[in-house]
């Protein structure tokens, strides 16, 4: 629903859209010749379902991410989606090691972060950061939103100097599109989209080369959102920031990324550049989650043949062999139950994971 | 960038922000909260007391006077005398000062510990936090005056030892409320952040967990306070706290109940009212702080 008027709103107002060019130059770039920044292998994220109060007995694995890989390039935004449950912002936290990954590896700029101790870890965090969903539980209630977005700068010592804090405080406020009188704010005293435009200006206060927006717009309506995302656009072009964009709203990640990766309970399905993922899907789980997406045209909309995934997501506790979509999958066959399809490219940079195709 | 909605908004914002004088938050609290206020009264009285006992005291509470044994109330002796011909409102009055010494020292120390402890054990989880939450059920199951009393023996009694055998049994109470709170707190996605930013484990719990689980804390102070007040009185009593001659109000009870009241009531009756008073005086202070912190009760 959301998504619908989104994109209503921005075909209301071509002419601002056309006014900010960058995006289709953007898009030109040959990303095979860029360096690439992080390279996600393998990645496994089992957490264990426990019983016995005294003596705790794993009896199961919830299997949140089970095999995913990807890369992304210096300057590039990878779009992360799929439903609630999938293993996305998992995926993110096992990224900036909030989660110690049960397998693979994560690669970001030549240097393993599964095996990093807290020590090597700590000028790796200053290079990642994060934005989080939900503004109002990302920022300490009890800290003002100058003291929030000073602290990063501070434990990092990016400025060690109290009066040279504040004014890059002030000055990523303003950046942030927020009063830089704000910093003597508390967090409660502010709107969602001014919170979250805070929570933009901390994860930017240390200066950083990749940022993860884990559903960084979910949370706010629809007019607000527009908003972060042409500011989120706007940082990206100004400081060349890399950004993986985890979110479940198919029209904002096709506006923001130039890759789509889609993950399906704890896999990856299909992986291509963002056109060509949105004209040209293959997987037949990316086809239905495209279908789903309202047309915002009451006429077109009520014509249109809807293909629904039947049934529910499987549990990630007990996933099914083989394809872990064949119960729900139109296209399935016999061995579709027992063989794992392999994750292979089908076309140059478009990556499908689906024997039938 | 600023619409004229915007700016409505920020001159409403502006209002909120100016501070409203003390004087009309106090009126507030008292039309609010009549039962907490005549609390407040209490517990200042009894600060005000303690603070000036030199000057509001009739009479040395030390010295004995054995021209004036257990004297009924006169206009010398408003309380009377005890059986050592001491004015019993004066050792009341500096009797407050011992009590508010303990209560307060043995409160805040106990509860300090106990919230650092507490907001450490959830934070860090796992085998830590069940090892220590067993430690503090050992604890936790003596009663406050057994294990106060246990303290006391093995260390000797002097009111620094008193305020040792108070402090210890409060630790593991503070720590157990404070960790369920922490607990919650723990996974909302402001201590991620902080995680995500290599914050040290020690900067996280002590900037970013133990200022908000104040609420609960706050209130476990004030009741704490009360039964410091109420654990001295009884070791006292017990003869295993303050000793002869610090005026202390279970030092008096114990001298005075057995032996004198039938002869002498007002003995043992002055100093009980002092404790009761008090111990009442804070819980319902402590009462209607609770009320005023908590939201959901506050706009009723």
């Amino acid at each position: 629903m959301s998504s619908a008027t989104a994109s209503g709103a921005r075909a209301r107002k071509p002419a601002a859209r056309a006014a900010k060019a960058k995006r289709p130059a953007a898009k030109k770039v040959d990303w095979s010749k860029a360096e690439t920044l992080i390279s996600v292998r393998g990645l496994k994220m089992y957490f264990p379902v426990t019983e016995g109060v005294l003596v705790p007995k794993v009896v199961a694995h919830v299997k949140a991410v089970d095999g995913v890989d990807f890369d992304i390039k210096k300057g590039e935004t990878l779009g992360l989606v799929g439903e609630s449950g999938c293993g996305k912002t998992t995926t993110g936290r096992c990224i900036l090691q909030l989660e110690k990954a049960t397998g693979g590896e994560i690669i970001y700029d030549g240097m393993n972060l599964t095996t990093a101790d807290r020590k090597a870890m700590r000028p790796m965090r200053e290079r990642i950061q994060v934005i989080f969903q939900d503004p109002y539980s990302s920022l300490n209630p009890r800290m003002k939103i100058g003291e929030i977005i000073s602290e990063p700068m501070m434990v990092h010592k990016t400025e060690p100097d109290e009066a040279a804090r504040q004014e890059r405080v002030r000055e990523l406020l303003s950046v942030c599109g927020l009063n830089p009188k704000f910093s003597d704010r508390y967090p409660h005293e502010m709107s969602g989209g001014q919170r979250q435009r805070v929570g933009i200006a901390r994860a930017l206060s240390v200066k950083p080369e990749f940022i993860i927006c884990d559903e960084a717009v979910s949370a706010l309506d629809v007019s607000i959102q527009a908003q972060v995302i042409n500011l989120l656009e706007d940082l990206r072009d100004e400081y060349n920031l890399t950004y993986l964009f985890i979110a479940h709203d198919l029209s904002v990640v096709r506006h923001l990324c130039h890759r789509v990766a889609v993950m399906y309970l704890g896999n990856m399905v299909e992986l291509a550049e963002c056109d060509e993922l949105y004209d040209n899907p293959m997987h037949p789980y990316t086809q239905a989650l495209l279908d789903a997406v309202p047309i915002p045209d009451p006429v077109i909309e009520q014509k249109r043949k809807h293909q629904i995934i039947k049934g529910e997501i499987p549990s990630p506790i007990n996933p099914p062999p083989g394809c872990v979509f064949h119960p729900r999958c139109p296209m399935a066959v016999d061995a579709c139950k027992k063989n794992m399809p392999e994750f292979r490219e089908i076309r140059p940079g478009h990556w499908v994971a689906c024997s039938e195709i | 960038m600023v619409t004229t909605s915007e700016a409505r908004v920020e001159a409403a914002f502006e209002e909120l922000a100016v501070e409203r004088p003390l004087l009309s938050k106090v009126k507030e609290f008292a039309r609010k909260q009549p039962l907490g206020t005549f609390g407040a009264v209490i517990v200042l009285v009894m600060v005000f007391s303690a603070l000036f006992a030199d000057f509001i005291a009739p009479h040395d509470p030390i010295n004995n006077s054995y021209e004036h044994i257990l004297e009924s109330y006169s206009s010398t002796y408003l309380l009377g005398t005890d059986q050592f011909g001491r004015d019993i409102l004066s050792r009341i009055i500096y009797g407050a000062r011992t009590a508010l010494l303990v209560g307060f020292t043995a409160a805040i120390i106990g509860s300090v510990t106990g919230l650092v402890l507490g907001v450490a054990s959830a934070f860090f989880g796992g085998r830590f936090d069940l090892l220590f939450q067993r430690v503090m059920d050992v604890f936790m199951a003596f009663p406050l005056i057994i294990l106060a009393l246990a303290v006391v023996s093995i260390f000797g009694t002097g009111i620094q030892n008193v305020i040792i055998a108070i402090t210890i049994p409060f630790i593991p109470r503070c720590a157990r409320v404070v960790r369920s709170s922490a607990l919650a707190i723990r996974e909302i996605p402001y201590i991620d952040a902080a995680r995500a930013n290599g914050f040290s484990n020690a900067r996280i719990i002590l900037r970013h967990m133990v200022p908000n689980v104040m609420a609960p804390f706050l209130i476990m102070i004030t009741a704490f306070v009360g039964q410091a007040i109420l654990l001295e009185a009884s070791l006292s009593y017990l003869g295993l706290g303050v000793q002869e001659p610090v005026p202390a109000w279970g030092l008096m009870l114990q001298g005075g109940a057995e032996e004198y009241a039938e002869s002498a009531p007002w003995v043992a009756i002055w100093p009980g009212v002092a404790v009761s008073l008090a111990v009442f005086g804070f819980n319902l202070f402590g009462d209607s702080v609770r009320d005023t912190l908590d939201p959901k009760l506050r706009s009723q």
